[in-house]
C-alpha cells in the first residue's frame, strides 16, 4: 500500500477566507504549462477521494466549521498544505474583526507556502512535499498482520450418479 | 465631489424609491456611514451614466423601512448593513435576522462607532498598540 | 411537494465557498437564496484602520482576479477628493493594466464554464493560453497576480521598449490560438446544447434587479462604464459589446468578443503612450467624499471614500459587480433544471472574494 500511495496523490481544494489570488494560481498549477499531473496530482472536488487537501486564505468564524468539517471526512492517511500567508498566519487581514487566525487554530498543517500569492512553482514544490509526508504517514500507519496459514477449501466430491432418466430419453431421441 | 442630489426622510422613502423605478432609474447600492451621533445612509441610482444620491439620516441605533419590496436588488444590501451596522430594516422580503455576513458568534456591528464595542483582534499586535495609544 | 437542496460551500464546480439554498419540486428549482459570508473578512473596516496610501495594497487584495482594477478605482477616488490630475502617461498605463486584467479574467471564467459542463479538454486549453498574459503582466510589473503598480498620482511603474514589443507578441499569440477556443464555444453543437436557452436573463427584468457588466450586456443593455471616458479610454476607439441572446451562450459571447477588444485597446495604448513622468507629487490628506466608478471584467465597480482630514479614511465603501449580479442570478434559477444550476452560475462569472470583501 506505501508503496503506491505516493504515486497518484488525489488533491482537494478548499478556499477558506483568500482574495483569490491563491486560488487562481493553484488553479494554474494543475493546468498545461505548470501540469501538476505529470507528479500524478488529480484534482478532485469530493474529499472522500482525496488524499492531500490544499487550504487557501485564513480562518473566519463561519467558514471555520466546513473547513473541520472538510479534513474530517478526508480518508487518514492525509497531508494538510497551506498556501500563501493568509493560511500561514492570517496575513494581511490577521488584523480584520472577522478573521480569527491562519487554518492551524483549526486542523493540523504539514507544510506552508510562503507568499502572497505564492507562485505556481512553489505550490508545486509544496504538494510534493506533501507527498513524501503522506508516504512517510502511510508507512507509520501501516499495520503488519501475521501472515495466516493458508487453508484450501476444496468442495466435496459428488457421488458419481447414474443419468437422470429424463435426460437419458432425451438424448435417445 | 461626490452631489446629493435630494434629501428623504423616512416617511417619503419609500414612495421616493418607488417613483425613481418607474422614472428609469438602475438601483446602484447603497451606502451607510456611521457620524458617531447618527447614520447617514446613501441610495445611489443611476440613469444615462450619472449617479443620482439620496441622503437619508436615522437616529441611532436606526430603524428603517425597506425598499425591498419596491426594488428587489436592495434586498442582499439591506441585510448586509442589518449585520454590519445593527440597523433594523422592517418589511425586508426576505430578512437574515442579522446573521447573512456573520456567524453568531461574530463580533456585533463591527462598523460602529460606538465606545463599547471593541473590534476583537484578539492575538493581534498591531490592535493592541493602538489600544495604548488611545 | 418540495425540498430543499444546498449546493455548497465546497462544490466540485464552484471554486470558491458559496451556498445555494434550493427549493426544488422533482428536479426544476422552484426558487434559490444565497447563503455567504464565508469569505467575509472585514477588509472596509481594516481600511478605515490604515493610512490611506497603505490602502492602495490592502484594496487591491479584495480580489485576486481583478486586482489592479480595484486599486486604480480606489487612486481615483482620492485623485477626486484631493483634486490631483495625473499624468497623461499613466493614464495610458493604467488603461494597459486594466484591459490585461480583463483578459485574464474573461479567459479564467470561459475556462471555468467549460469545466462546469464538463468539457475538461477546454479548460485547459483556454487556461493556457491565459498563460501568455499572465506573463505578460509579470514581464511588466514583477507580479503575475497583485500587480501593486498603482498609487495614489499616478502608477509606480513603467513599460519600456522592450517590454512594449514582448506584450504586443503576446497579445498576437493569445489572438492565434484563442480563434480556436472561441470557435470551439460558440460553434460546437454540444456546448451550444450546454448554454443556448439556459439560464433566461430579460432585459427589463436585468435592469430593474440591477445585472452590470457582461451579465447587463448580454441581455442588450447597452452600458458599460468605460464610455464615461475615464482614465484615456476618451482617447481610445471602442464599443461596448452588446449582444441580446439574454442566456448563458450570450454571455460567453459578450466575453469572447471583449477578449478581442481589450486586445485591440491594449495596441492602441501602448501605441500612443505619451512621455510625461509617472505621477503627480501631493501633498495632505484627503477630505471630503467622493463616489467613483469604472467598468471591471464582471461589471461596474462603486467606491464611496470619505475623508476627515487625518491620514485615515472616515469611510471605505465598494460594491463589486458580482453583489450587483446576485439578485438577477436568482432569478435566472428560477425554473431551471438541478443540473443546469453550475453552469448558470458560472456564466455569471461570480467572484465571491470581492462580494463579501
Amino acid at each position: 500500500m506505501s508503496k503506491f500511495t505516493g504515486k497518484s496523490p488525489w488533491v482537494v481544494h478548499f478556499n477558506c477566507n483568500s482574495c483569490n489570488g491563491c486560488d487562481i494560481e493553484f488553479l494554474a498549477c494543475l493546468t498545461p504549462l505548470y501540469d501538476a499531473e505529470r507528479f500524478g496530482v488529480l484534482h478532485v472536488g469530493n474529499p472522500k477521494h482525496a488524499d492531500i487537501l490544499v487550504v487557501t486564505g485564513s480562518v473566519n468564524k463561519k467558514n471555520m466549521h466546513v473547513l473541520k468539517n472538510v479534513y474530517d471526512q478526508i480518508p487518514s492517511p492525509k497531508a494538510v498544505v497551506a498556501m500563501g500567508v493568509c493560511a500561514a498566519t492570517g496575513g494581511l487581514f490577521a488584523d480584520c474583526y472577522n478573521v480569527v487566525g491562519g487554518i492551524d487554530k483549526v486542523i493540523p498543517v504539514d507544510v506552508h507556502v510562503p507568499g502572497c500569492p505564492p507562485k505556481p512553482e512553489a505550490m508545486l514544490d509544496g504538494i510534493v512535499k506533501a507527498v513524501e509526508i503522506l508516504k512517510k504517514k502511510t508507512k507509520e500507519t501501516e499495520t503488519v498482520t501475521e501472515e495466516l496459514p493458508v487453508v484450501i477449501v476444496k468442495p466435496k466430491e459428488l457421488p458419481a450418479e447414474p443419468a437422470a432418466p429424463e435426460a437419458a430419453k432425451e438424448s435417445e431421441k | 465631489m461626490m452631489k446629493i442630489n435630494e434629501e428623504v426622510s423616512l416617511e417619503t422613502l419609500v414612495g421616493k424609491v418607488a417613483a425613481l423605478q418607474v422614472a428609469g432609474y438602475r438601483f446602484v447600492t447603497m451606502t451607510t456611514v456611521d457620524c458617531d451621533d447618527y447614520f447617514d445612509i446613501y441610495y445611489h441610482y443611476d440613469k444615462d451614466y450619472e449617479l443620482y444620491t439620496l441622503r437619508l439620516k436615522v437616529e441611532k441605533p436606526g430603524v428603517v423601512p425597506s425598499i425591498s419590496t419596491a426594488c428587489f436588488a436592495a434586498l442582499i444590501i439591506e441585510n448586509e448593513i442589518q449585520d454590519l451596522f445593527g440597523i433594523t430594516f422592517t418589511g425586508l422580503v426576505v430578512d437574515y435576522e442579522k446573521h447573512f455576513l456573520l456567524a453568531p458568534d461574530a463580533p456585533e456591528k463591527p462598523f460602529c462607532h460606538v465606545p463599547g464595542v471593541k473590534i476583537t483582534t484578539v492575538d493581534s499586535p498591531a490592535a493592541k498598540k493602538e489600544e495604548v495609544a488611545e | 411537494m418540495s425540498m430543499i437542496v444546498p449546493f455548497g460551500p465546497q462544490h466540485p464546480v464552484l471554486p470558491e465557498p458559496l451556498q445555494l439554498r434550493l427549493e426544488i419540486v422533482d428536479e426544476t428549482v422552484v426558487s434559490a437564496l444565497p447563503v455567504i459570508g464565508y469569505v467575509h473578512r472585514g477588509l472596509e473596516r481594516l481600511a478605515e484602520q490604515k493610512d490611506f496610501q497603505q490602502d492602495t495594497y490592502l484594496i487591491e487584495h479584495i480580489c485576486g482576479i481583478c486586482s489592479f482594477m480595484h486599486s486604480t478605482t480606489y487612486c481615483t477616488g482620492i485623485e477626486e477628493i484631493m483634486n490631483i490630475e495625473i499624468p497623461e502617461r499613466a493614464k495610458y498605463l493604467r488603461v494597459a493594466w486594466s484591459e490585461m486584467h480583463r483578459i485574464h479574467s474573461h479567459l479564467l471564467a470561459l475556462g471555468l464554464l467549460a469545466d462546469a459542463f464538463g468539457f475538461e479538454s477546454l479548460f485547459y486549453q483556454i487556461w493556457r493560453t491565459r498563460e501568455h498574459i499572465m506573463d505578460a503582466m509579470e514581464f511588466t510589473t514583477g507580479g503575475r497576480v497583485m500587480l501593486s503598480a498603482a498609487c495614489v498620482g499616478g502608477v509606480r511603474k513603467d513599460i519600456n521598449e522592450e517590454q512594449k514589443k514582448f506584450v504586443l507578441e503576446k497579445l498576437a499569440a493569445i489572438e492565434a490560438e484563442f480563434k480556436e477556443e472561441a470557435h470551439v464555444l460558440l460553434d460546437d453543437y454540444t456546448v451550444k446544447s450546454r448554454t443556448v436557452g439556459v439560464g433566461i436573463l430579460d432585459a427589463k427584468t436585468a435592469y430593474e434587479r440591477g445585472a452590470v457588466g457582461p451579465t447587463a450586456r448580454a441581455s442588450g443593455i447597452k452600458m458599460d462604464h468605460r464610455m464615461t471616458g475615464y482614465f484615456a479610454y476618451d482617447k481610445l476607439d471602442f464599443e461596448p459589446v452588446v449582444e441580446d441572446g439574454c442566456d448563458a451562450y450570450s454571455r460567453t459571447k459578450v466575453r469572447i468578443r471583449e477578449v478581442y477588444q481589450s486586445i485591440d485597446l491594449i495596441r492602441q495604448a501602448l501605441a500612443a503612450l505619451p512621455d510625461t513622468p509617472l505621477k503627480t507629487p501631493f501633498k495632505g490628506n484627503p477630505n471630503g467624499e467622493a463616489a467613483v466608478r469604472a467598468e471591471q471584467p464582471r461589471g461596474e465597480v462603486i467606491y464611496y471614500l470619505k475623508g476627515n482630514g487625518t491620514d485615515k479614511l472616515a469611510r471605505c465603501r465598494v460594491r463589486t459587480p458580482t453583489f450587483a449580479n446576485v439578485a438577477p442570478m436568482l432569478h435566472m434559477l428560477n425554473g431551471c433544471n438541478l443540473a443546469n444550476v453550475g453552469v448558470i452560475v458560472l456564466s455569471v462569472d461570480p467572484c465571491i472574494s470581492c462580494t463579501e470583501r
